[in-house]
């Protein structure tokens, strides 16, 4: 006999909620990562997007080789390239309707420019100028996050504040593999599930944090199989098939839409170049592995589904080179301005209106930069004066 | 036109009316935080607001204070005005890194472009008997910061004056209630038209000749009573309310210890790197000449928040603010 058996024994009820309130099943990734080029599935894709998201492709591939070419020239501070993962970055900026939102991170410069954001303005962060170049609300696009994951969060309460207010807004917030191991993940991904808020959830997986690896990041099948914990679905993508990315980012953000809730999609990708300029990856990762990649390049991958559909000829491949030519022209030859910066800025925009402290502080710079033009000028022979 | 009557509210009463009215007022005012729908917080400082607004407009959260400060700022981001509440002082700290990174600076690096007005509530302070990570005194970190406000009421009336400015600032506030004053009545009446208070200025509580006592929060009433105890020693003690951290008032203050000549800043959280070496400084950088003794600190000590039963060894009371009071005879002396 049982404690529980005997006679007069305390009954507690049941707790109420212990049986799973979802099945489970749907919400799992497919085992493969979804594809369309080269598939079936290629048959009903539309042919004018494809070619817009080739020319963008090429577009971007390029863009990421000039601001690489600007580290070398001192223009950048750091470039952290996502050659490799343009097809992520691109295709996914492009399921978005005018009215939603992006949250980007740091690698995300692409998406940003997909926006419609200027492509000088969405580099400021990285040449050093000011942190944010461009206006958030013009474009609907969120400062490029530093941090990993934090920008998560905001997605979400962004997200949920339109919802609130009756807009069908979505959310896009975009993350590394290494930033699924943060807490703010964990914690934008619940907040979302619970509140069902229109949000798409894309981490990019392109093998490494820095120099780790996926498989000292996480332990699960796979970082889409983390949704089903929080309630919501996970899909899985080959990042690199942009077609695929389009569909897979396109239905999410309609299910968000429809009041659907969120979704967690993985794009698995990879990071053809270094994580940044700065960074030696040939310590931790080989040759022969970046060469299986290159070998499954986005940009060639949709060149050929194009070419051997008979949509895209030598002169189109041409074209879109030459397009990319000059967008790259356009930028060095911007980049290679010196922007105009006014010291004096540092303290407009800490607080609506500045403190007393920062009205003095204020006033002693305007005093240095004074002295510094007066002594400037008694040395060029200049006539004193000027900046007093 | 009858007269009503002054019925004494507590703190923790005057904070929710506070809520209540800027809710009323402005339909982006939004609460959110762990507890605060159903329950009205562990403090009751978010009573009936769920059963009144809905709760879309006063929403209990998954608990995760990250989680909580990131979507309010999302929120803000989108045009709302979040009042979030972290439960304790030290349940804040997961959401430091949102503080530091994104509330405070958001504004800053777009050029302006995107404020953030929120509000960050927390409980902060001992002398409630709470165990472990519930007395922390936390507002050293967040003066720290550049972007915010930091603010915290002594008074009844300031409670609900310093929220309402708090919730209508363009800024982030960090918004520190003394958890010890929650249950404190003085003579503000509910029923009267309030006063929203300007944030960033001092308030001269207690006129005196012989000593400037420089003071916020928690410990502004053990000043307070220090000052009548110092009578007796001869002592016609000035005692200044700071009510603002950020921006600090630098002018009140200075004009009181300039009149006075000497000065003891009093609060309970830790002495090093404490709020207090920075009053003292500033203090002493602007008023040195007018000064008959060094500016003293009267804090806590340099230790973690000690355990409910050793807390009144910690926390300043009466007689260490008049030892320090003692001490400014400092020409007497050397």
């Amino acid at each position: 006999m049982t404690v529980m058996e005997q006679r007069g024994a305390y009954r507690p009820t049941p707790p109420p909620a212990w049986q799973p309130r979802t099945d489970p099943a749907p919400l799992l990734p497919d085992a493969e990562p979804y594809r369309v080029l080269g598939t079936k599935a290629a048959d009903r894709a539309d042919t004018e997007l494809l070619r817009t998201l080739y020319a963008r492709l090429v577009r971007g591939r390029r863009y990421n080789a000039q601001a690489t070419a600007l580290t070398k020239q001192g223009r950048l501070a750091v470039y952290p390239s996502s050659t490799g993962q343009e097809a992520c970055e691109i295709a996914a900026a492009l399921a978005l309707e005018e009215r939603d939102w992006l949250f980007p991170s740091y690698r995300d410069t692409l998406a940003v420019v997909s926006r419609g954001v200027d492509p000088v303005e969405a580099l400021t962060l990285l040449r050093g100028d000011w942190h944010t170049g461009y206006d958030p609300y013009e474009h609907r696009v969120a400062p490029l996050s530093t941090p990993l994951a934090t920008q998560l969060p905001h997605a979400v309460g962004l997200a949920h504040a339109a919802r609130l207010k009756g807009d069908d807004v979505v959310a896009l917030a975009m993350v590394g593999d290494g930033g699924t191991s943060e807490g703010d993940f964990h914690e934008a991904l619940n907040f979302a599930a619970v509140w069902r808020a229109p949000v798409v959830f894309l981490v990019q997986n392109n093998g490494f944090a820095i120099s780790v690896p996926l498989d000292k990041q996480t332990a699960a099948p796979s970082l889409a199989h983390k949704a089903v914990g929080y309630g919501m679905p996970g899909r899985l993508v080959d990042g690199n098939d942009a077609a695929a990315v389009h569909e897979v980012l396109s239905d999410a953000v309609r299910h968000a839409r429809a009041g659907g809730g969120p979704t967690l999609v993985e794009a698995v990708t990879y990071r053809v170049d270094a994580h940044t300029n700065a960074d030696d990856a040939t310590r931790y990762r080989g040759d022969a592995e970046v060469e299986t990649w290159r070998r499954h390049d986005p940009v060639e991958l949709l060149e050929r589904e194009l070419t051997e559909r008979g949509l895209l000829d030598e002169d189109g491949i041409r074209a879109a080179r030459e397009d990319a030519e000059t967008m790259a022209a356009d930028l060095r030859a911007r980049m290679n301005q010196d922007p105009e910066l006014d010291p004096l800025e540092l303290f407009d925009h800490v607080y609506a209106e500045p403190t007393p402290q920062l009205r003095e502080q204020r006033d002693q710079l305007r005093a240095e930069l004074a002295a510094e033009a007066e002594t400037a000028a008694r040395q060029t022979g200049a006539p004193e004066g000027g900046r007093r | 036109m009858t007269t009503v009557a002054a019925k004494p509210a507590t703190m923790a009463q005057a904070l929710t009316r506070a809520l209540r009215d800027a809710m009323a007022a402005d339909p982006g005012v939004h609460v959110l935080g762990e507890d605060v729908g159903t329950l009205g917080g562990v403090f009751r400082v978010t009573d009936g607001l769920a059963a009144e607004f809905g709760e879309d407009r006063c929403t209990d959260t998954p608990l995760a204070e990250a989680g909580i400060l990131g979507t309010a700022v999302g929120m803000a981001m989108y045009g709302l005005r979040p009042v979030v509440e972290m439960q304790f002082d030290a349940f804040a700290y997961p959401a430091f890194e949102q503080v530091v990174s994104h509330v405070t600076k958001m504004r800053n690096r777009t050029r302006g472009k995107m404020p953030l007005p929120l509000t960050i509530r927390v409980p902060y302070g001992g002398g409630i008997g709470g165990v472990e990570h519930h007395s922390d005194s936390s507002e050293a970190y967040y003066m720290a910061t550049p972007g915010l406000h930091v603010v915290t009421p002594a008074t009844v009336a300031d409670a609900y004056g310093l929220l309402r400015a708090s919730i209508a600032s363009d800024d982030p506030v960090v918004f520190l209630e003394p958890k010890r004053l929650y249950w404190s009545k003085d003579a503000w009446n509910p029923e009267e038209p309030a006063s929203v208070e300007p944030m960033g200025r001092a308030v001269v509580r207690r006129s005196g000749r012989s000593a400037t006592l420089i003071t916020y929060g928690p410990s502004l009433a053990v000043c307070m009573e220090a000052a009548e105890a110092a009578r007796a020693e001869g002592w016609d003690l000035e005692v200044v309310d700071l009510r603002s951290l950020v921006p600090f008032d630098d002018e009140t203050v200075c004009a009181s210890v300039r009149r006075t000549g000497r000065a003891v800043v009093v609060h309970e959280s830790g002495s090093f790197g404490g709020p207090g070496g920075e009053i003292a400084a500033r203090v002493t950088e602007r008023c040195f000449h007018h000064l008959e003794a060094p500016v003293l600190r009267v804090a806590g000590f340099d230790i973690p928040y000690p355990p409910p039963m050793l807390e009144r060894h910690h926390l300043p009371g009466v007689d260490r603010i008049l030892d320090a009071v003692g001490r400014l005879q400092w020409e007497a002396e050397s």
